[in-house]
């Protein structure tokens, strides 16, 4: 099937929302190439469980492509058009399965050396498609906030070295209450600015308890039933016989009712985003430091919050051969500065991928070694790489942060 | 030496290596980090903490190519599988299917007339189980090396002493952790073991279970091939760095420090080893990097799907006779030139790979 030939029919299976909106730019999305047009509509047909920004972005992509003339159009798709597709990816149902079409493209563009051409023209294309976006200022300047090293005594590890080159190092910072003092300055901004999925909070174990409604909460143990359900899946799934291509795609089509999920509402939207995780994510499923990790990016990649904090906790242990054979089924072992040690590195990537967000020069971040003295705090007030030796509360250095 | 190979060519008339005449007894050992190891953690500054015997033992005796760009695609199989026939192979990197061009076993074994005994794969998962032997008409069946999947040798041990509980923890590959591509002959390749290896099933499992990782399992393999049938090319695939995929950064470099210690561990092997010292070149090379922090496109170290200039650019390097040492190359080169310069080196003709000989080591 080509994209000249769709109709508004060819929507029927996709849910209420995306039905309508792929509906309503028929004749658009009529004039997109082959290459392009799956990517868009893998957007599309999951409409009905997308974040605010998420569902303004794709309007303002819309808004963007029909604003174009003709010639515009065909110059802007010029490079996607270029690319030499298969009769086998023609064959494939693109319309309700873009997500596969998806994966086939990747590998066909990859036998054929054009991922290359396809990685330039689509980083040309988001490059246009974000200037051409008004970036309207935010509500509250961003902050993200990263707690790592639960359960580490003591160590010799030098931490933070990638981050504080960017901000200020704090080597006295009284731990005391340090959680709450976080905790209760995300539930100020949330209850203060009460956008919908605006202020996250991830934690790798037991989540701290925090009372705000306006707070999106996801933890590791609040997830544990779901997550060793959908790797009982996907054993089961692999085991009958199936290649990893086929796993991607049947974890892609997990919905949160396929693992026992009913939920309504911004309570769905928000089971979705916990699916995804686990289904998207590699090594979600078994590392807690992977799923706060990925978590935190999808969080700012998706919902582009004006807050989040994500809290490590110890990961299971890698097991040795040694282990392996003579443990039998052994009980898992959690390794604190292991965790510690990851949580380091994905710091850096929260800090990196709020910088690619919208006011990232006016944004804030921190990351604090849990229950010590060590921190390093991100804001345009404070002098990249200089260092506090002072001692201060949380609670003040979270004041200098947010001055 | 390339000024009289040129002229012997011109002499014989024949294709240009055919004329080689390596010393005798040459042999060659290429060992690569499956799981692509960046710059960042290995000899950028900042990751030099993580190869301490690669940087004091082994650059100084070797010649170190800076920039070795993987043009083709990153995926584990497929990538060494082009390095293992100097071609940009292009099939689906998670099917258990032969490289559909000549690999160097092919070559080395036809060219020079060598038995089956002298050309080995020692391999990380059931997916490199054809790697030694290609689909091509002209080679293929009978010509290739033997491949030893010591993870899967060490499930059949445990299967056979009643611990096939642990089989699915012997993971295939990280990229797909639940992925095992079904392979069948556990028995036949325990007698291999216990005829080739001369290594008893309880040996081996009491051995395995004194190690760390499947890595060091490969290289205890490729010590008893050594010992036993001294092979003239023997080829390791290391693959604990692929744990990357999981997304927890200690254990990747925890698995870089240890390929660091393999590596340094297999060089003294071969310059201690009478059949080896003096006469055997060692390449190592990751067979590609990972996603550079800043690609939006990917996760950083995590994966290698963005086909980015991090992703695809690595290092190699050379030691061994007539390698010049502590020499340091710039310009860059790929992968598939590994095969041709191994052919230069041993003397037979990769007639049908795409890469160019490495003069600097040659």
């Amino acid at each position: 099937m080509q994209p000249a030939q769709l109709t508004a029919a060819s929507f029927t299976a996709y849910p209420p929302e995306a039905r309508e909106a792929a509906a309503s730019e028929i004749e658009l999305l009529k004039r997109l190439p082959l290459a392009f047009l799956p990517l868009l509509l893998r957007e599309v047909v999951a409409l009905d469980s997308k974040f605010p920004v998420e569902r303004q972005e794709l309007n303002h992509q819309f808004a963007y492509l029909r604003g174009m003339t003709d010639s515009e159009l065909r110059r802007t798709m010029s490079p996607f058009e270029s690319l030499r597709l298969s009769p086998e990816l023609e064959r494939v149902d693109w319309v309700n399965s873009p997500a596969d079409f998806s994966e086939q493209l990747t590998a066909h563009l990859w036998a054929t050396h054009q991922i290359d051409t396809f990685r330039n023209a689509a980083v040309q294309y988001v490059s246009q498609l974000n200037a051409s976006n008004k970036v309207e200022p935010l509500a509250v300047p961003r902050l993200t906030i990263v707690i790592a090293g639960q359960g580490v005594t003591a160590t010799n590890i030098p931490l933070f070295r990638k981050l504080r080159p960017q901000g200020v190092r704090f080597t006295h910072v009284n731990p005391d209450k340090g959680n709450e003092a976080i905790l209760a300055l995300v539930a100020r901004r949330a209850t203060a600015h009460p956008l919908p999925f605006a202020h996250w909070y991830v934690d790798g174990g037991v989540p701290q308890p925090v009372a705000c409604p306006e707070l999106a909460c996801l933890s590791y143990a609040e997830i544990e039933g779901v997550r060793t359900s959908l790797l009982a899946s996907m054993e089961s799934i692999m085991r009958s016989g199936v290649g990893p291509e086929a796993l991607r795609t049947r974890l892609a089509r997990v919905r949160p009712v396929d693992l026992g999920i009913q939920s309504t509402g911004r309570a769905a939207i928000l089971d979705q985003f916990k699916i995804g995780v686990l289904t998207e994510g590699s090594g979600t499923q078994v590392y807690s430091t992977t799923f706060v990790q990925w978590s935190a990016r999808e969080i700012l990649r998706r919902a582009q919050p004006l807050t989040l904090v994500a809290r490590y906790a110890p990961r299971l242990q890698e097991q040795t051969i040694q282990q392996m054979i003579a443990g039998g089924h052994p009980k898992p072992v959690l390794d604190a500065e292991g965790a510690l040690r990851d949580a380091d590195m994905g710091a850096y990537y929260t800090w990196i991928n709020q910088q690619r967000l919208s006011n990232s020069e006016n944004s804030r971040f921190l990351v604090w070694f849990e229950g010590h003295s060590e921190a390093v705090a991100v804001a345009p007030s404070l002098k990249g790489g200089t260092m506090q030796g002072s001692t201060v509360t949380m609670a003040e250095l979270l004041e200098q942060l947010e001055a | 030496m390339a000024t009289g190979a040129t002229a012997a060519a011109t002499l014989f008339g024949g294709s240009k290596m055919s004329a080689f005449a390596p010393p005798r007894g040459r042999k060659a050992v290429v060992v690569t980090f499956g799981g692509g190891a960046r710059d960042e953690e290995t000899f950028m500054p900042e990751g030099q903490e993580n190869i301490p015997l690669l940087l004091k033992e082994l650059i100084p005796r070797s010649t170190f190519f800076t920039q070795v760009v993987n043009k083709g695609i990153l995926g584990h199989y497929v990538a060494t599988a082009s390095v293992a026939t100097g071609v940009y192979e292009t099939f689906n990197n998670f099917a258990a299917v032969p490289p559909d061009n000549p690999t160097v076993f092919e070559y080395f074994r036809r060219d020079l007339k060598r038995p089956a005994s002298d050309a080995w794969v020692v391999a990380p998962s059931n997916g490199f189980f054809r790697i030694g032997e290609s689909g091509n008409r002209s080679y293929g069946q009978g010509l290739g090396a033997g491949v030893i999947l010591p993870k899967r040798l060490l499930s059949a041990a445990l299967s056979q002493s009643g611990h096939d509980q642990f089989e699915h923890l012997l993971r295939d590959n990280y990229e797909t952790p639940l992925y095992t591509p079904q392979l069948t002959g556990h028995e036949v390749e325990l007698r291999q073991m216990e005829d080739i290896l001369k290594l008893s099933v309880s040996d081996f499992t009491t051995h395995a279970s004194s190690l760390a990782s499947a890595d060091e399992l490969s290289v205890y393999i490729a010590r008893q091939l050594m010992r036993r049938l001294a092979p003239s090319l023997l080829w390791v695939t290391l693959h604990d760095i692929d744990i990357a995929h999981a997304g927890a950064f200690s254990l990747y470099v925890d698995a870089i420090r240890r390929s660091d210690k393999l590596v340094a561990e297999l060089w003294r092997a071969i310059e201690t080893d009478p059949e080896y010292a003096g006469k055997t070149n060692l390449f190592i090379l990751p067979d590609f990097g990972r996603d550079s922090d800043t690609e939006p496109g990917g996760n950083g170290f995590q994966h290698h799907r963005t086909g980015d200039a991090l992703s695809r650019t690595t290092w190699m390097m050379v030691l061994g006779p007539g390698v010049p040492e502590n020499v340091v190359i710039d310009r860059p080169v790929e992968p598939t030139d590994l095969v041709p310069t191994l052919g230069a080196l041993l003397g037979f003709d990769a007639r049908m790979c795409h890469g160019k000989a490495l003069t600097e080591v040659l």
